[in-house]
């Protein structure tokens, strides 16, 4: 398989600019995901048979298109993670399609599935354990170069760096260690990595969320200068909503291994439909002391995904589930223009269904 | 009197590369019923500072110079013996690990419970029993159940629940909360915020928040104080920061916020990495990443000056920037 872009070495590669304004019918998904599921064997006692499921993942529907950033959000055991590792191919989906590029890639035999990794990559949360603490910054950046046959010599040298130089590391920083490095730069080198096979997408999960308040702000600006340049999709999986409302163009919000609502950034913020999203959004503290106010925090917990509660699994933390919501699960469906939510009362709408 | 005055606290870790001033001549003082919020960054001492008024830090870590005044008595003065009669009775702490901080192997209610008994005497029947009373005070459902179960059974917000139940179990005058929130989900978080903040309020108590969260430190501070390698930089009431911050600092972590209504295209990011403390630059510690930076900055160490009434600022260009 030879593909001029990617045989090209020289950094920046200039792929088409203008997908930031994508016309949403004419242009096909970079990924579709389809009834995405995964549930995970619970053992119960130590002879049974295994007969209880986590439903970490429990369908999810949703398109992202090239150039764009899809964010996902939701608290810890909604799923987020375990959805994002199934498209990265680290996890295999217990049902479902994930079709990238116009490939389903539950079909593609092992080395094919290698090969697509080239163009969907992963930047992973704890830049602490992700990188090998015996290998130095140019090795570990020159790693996928080499695994993938991509470069050697002088030429794999010029990539290193240019690489480096792409997430603001030197030529300086080359031969050092992981250990030497602060939390925000060791990001930048695991960034560097995600990019050296010159992906379509990067899956970015939790990316910031270990780094400092000021490290956060340039590690987020660095992912957006990214994007411009080398033509990136993301998905930008994250728990902080500040952080995944600065970066992303549509946001898509979990709960309990469903997606529950999913919109672009300024209508879910400014018009929440589900009211999961809307206790979301109300829990942020706000960094202005004049915006405090007496809150109502949303009350109880996450329930347990082994079995989750009939109808919306949000009912019995809902201040306005009735009867149907314990007994009719909701579906994810249009409630305005490119916003859907699933739920039988949905917020910020006056009666005749239109956003208020 | 205040509730707890710190003067020039010194704090300095011997290790084999040298001595690291982790909290290097820090003052402050709480007032009783006020929440006191400390802001920084990893490793600005806040935490050190928090350790340092209990007395918890290990080795090599050394307290070296300073005062903890509480009440008006110097509590770094007091042999080991009376400093336990404060420590988890007049003042108490909250950590930011709910699950490390609770022994796997005792139950929540005898947990709870040891405080009392240790502090008030109490039997072991009568301790079960406040327990019980403070776990409901605190929001946990089924608490005569919970008492009898381990750490483990519980999710994170509920062990933070009891952790707060064992802070305030003997109705501390002084509670440190360390983070208490960053290992928790937002709504969560703003349940125990809310909890924290009922409950102070209800009791009367001082509270130091530490914290890395502006968007906290806007909900819950009356004062605050803002660290840099080791040092105060700011302080001030907390509309007052927010309003007119004043050093570039602080400046520079508020534009480094994305925020929730509004949208920029980029954040306003500090450059560079906090300094090293073993091999810290001259003069000013910030000037390296500072934008108002100028020549002096490079020699002169910059004193904690008052700008506004209850608003000091530690820069030489204090006045001049914000």
């Amino acid at each position: 398989m030879s593909d001029p872009v990617r045989d090209e070495i020289s950094l920046p590669i200039e792929r088409n600019a203008e997908v930031a304004s994508v016309n949403r019918e004419e242009t096909a998904p970079l990924l579709q995901v389809r009834g995405l599921k995964k549930h995970f064997p619970v053992a119960k006692g130590w002879f049974s048979r295994k007969n209880e499921y986590v439903r970490a993942v429990d369908g999810l529907d949703f398109d992202v298109m090239p150039g764009e950033t899809l964010g996902i959000v939701g608290e810890s055991g909604c799923g987020k993670s375990t959805a994002g590792q199934m498209i990265v191919q680290l996890l295999e989906p217990t049902e479902g399609n994930i079709v990238f590029d116009g490939t389903d890639l539950a079909s593609l035999s092992g080395e094919q599935v290698r090969r697509a990794r080239r163009d969907l990559q992963l930047v992973f949360q704890d830049p602490y354990s992700s990188l090998n603490p015996r290998m130095t910054v140019y090795d570990l950046v020159a790693e996928p170069l080499i695994v993938h046959g991509l470069a050697s010599g002088k030429a794999l040298k010029t990539e290193v760096m240019s690489l480096l130089e792409a997430v603001g590391l030197g030529p300086q920083h080359a031969d050092r260690y992981p250990h030497e490095f602060s939390g925000g730069q060791r990001q930048r080198i695991g960034i560097a990595r995600a990019l050296a096979l010159k992906p379509k997408m990067i899956v970015c999960d939790e990316p910031v969320s270990a780094l400092d308040v000021s490290i956060q702000a340039q590690v987020l600006n660095l992912l957006k200068d990214l994007q411009e340049q080398f033509d990136l999709t993301y998905i930008f999986i994250a728990h902080g909503l500040p952080s995944v409302k600065h970066i992303s163009d549509r946001i898509a919000v979990m709960y309990l291994g469903k997606i529950v609502e999913i919109g672009t950034r300024e209508e879910l913020f400014a018009s929440p439909k589900h009211p999961y999203t809307e206790a979301l959004l109300d829990a942020v503290p706000v960094p202005d002391p004049r915006l405090r106010r007496k809150r109502e925090p949303l009350p109880g917990e996450l329930p347990s995904p082994v079995n989750p509660p009939s109808g919306c699994a949000f009912h019995p933390r809902c201040p306005y589930a009735q009867d149907i919501c314990r007994q009719q699960t909701p579906v994810l469906e249009p409630k305005a223009d490119g916003q859907s939510a699933a739920c039988h009362f949905p917020r910020n709408m006056d009666e005749a269904g239109v956003t208020i | 009197m205040s509730l707890l005055e710190v003067n020039e606290l010194k704090t300095y870790f011997k290790t084999a590369e040298g001595t690291v001033p982790s909290v290097n001549g820090v003052s402050f003082s709480v007032e009783a019923g006020e929440t006191l919020a400390i802001v920084g960054e990893s490793g600005c001492g806040k935490s050190v500072t928090s350790l340092s008024i209990m007395q918890l830090v290990s080795d090599p870590g050394e307290i070296v110079g300073g005062e903890v005044r509480f009440e008006g008595k110097d509590l770094l003065k007091l042999p080991k013996k009376e400093m336990r009669k404060y420590r988890g009775n007049e003042i108490s702490m909250i950590f930011q690990e709910p699950m490390s901080s609770l022994n796997p192997v005792f139950t929540i209610g005898n947990q709870v419970g040891e405080v009392l008994r240790r502090h008030k005497g109490l039997s072991r029947g009568e301790a079960k029993q406040q327990a019980i009373e403070m776990l409901k005070r605190v929001g946990i459902p089924r608490a005569e159940q919970i008492a009898n179960n381990f750490p483990h059974q519980l999710s994170g917000g509920m062990r933070q629940r009891v952790m707060i139940a064992i802070a305030l179990a003997c109705r501390p005058k002084l509670l440190i909360a360390d983070e208490p929130t960053t290992a928790l989900d937002v709504t969560i978080q703003a349940q125990i915020l809310d909890l924290i903040g009922k409950l102070s309020e209800e009791e009367n108590t001082g509270v130091i928040l530490i914290t890395h969260d502006l968007g906290v430190v806007a909900e819950m501070a009356d004062r605050v104080v803002v660290m840099y390698a080791g040092e105060v930089v700011e302080e001030a009431p907390v509309y007052e920061l927010f309003e007119r911050p004043g050093h570039p600092y602080t400046i520079g972590l508020m534009g480094s916020l994305p925020k929730m209504n509004e949208q920029r295209d980029r954040l306003d990011s500090i450059p560079g990495a906090v300094p090293n403390l073993l091999d810290m630059p001259p003069g000013c510690p910030f000037h390296p990443r500072c934008p108002f930076a100028i020549e002096a900055c490079t020699q002169t160490k910059p004193a904690l000056e008052e700008q506004q009434p209850g608003h000091y600022v530690r820069c030489l260009r204090a006045g001049e920037v914000g």
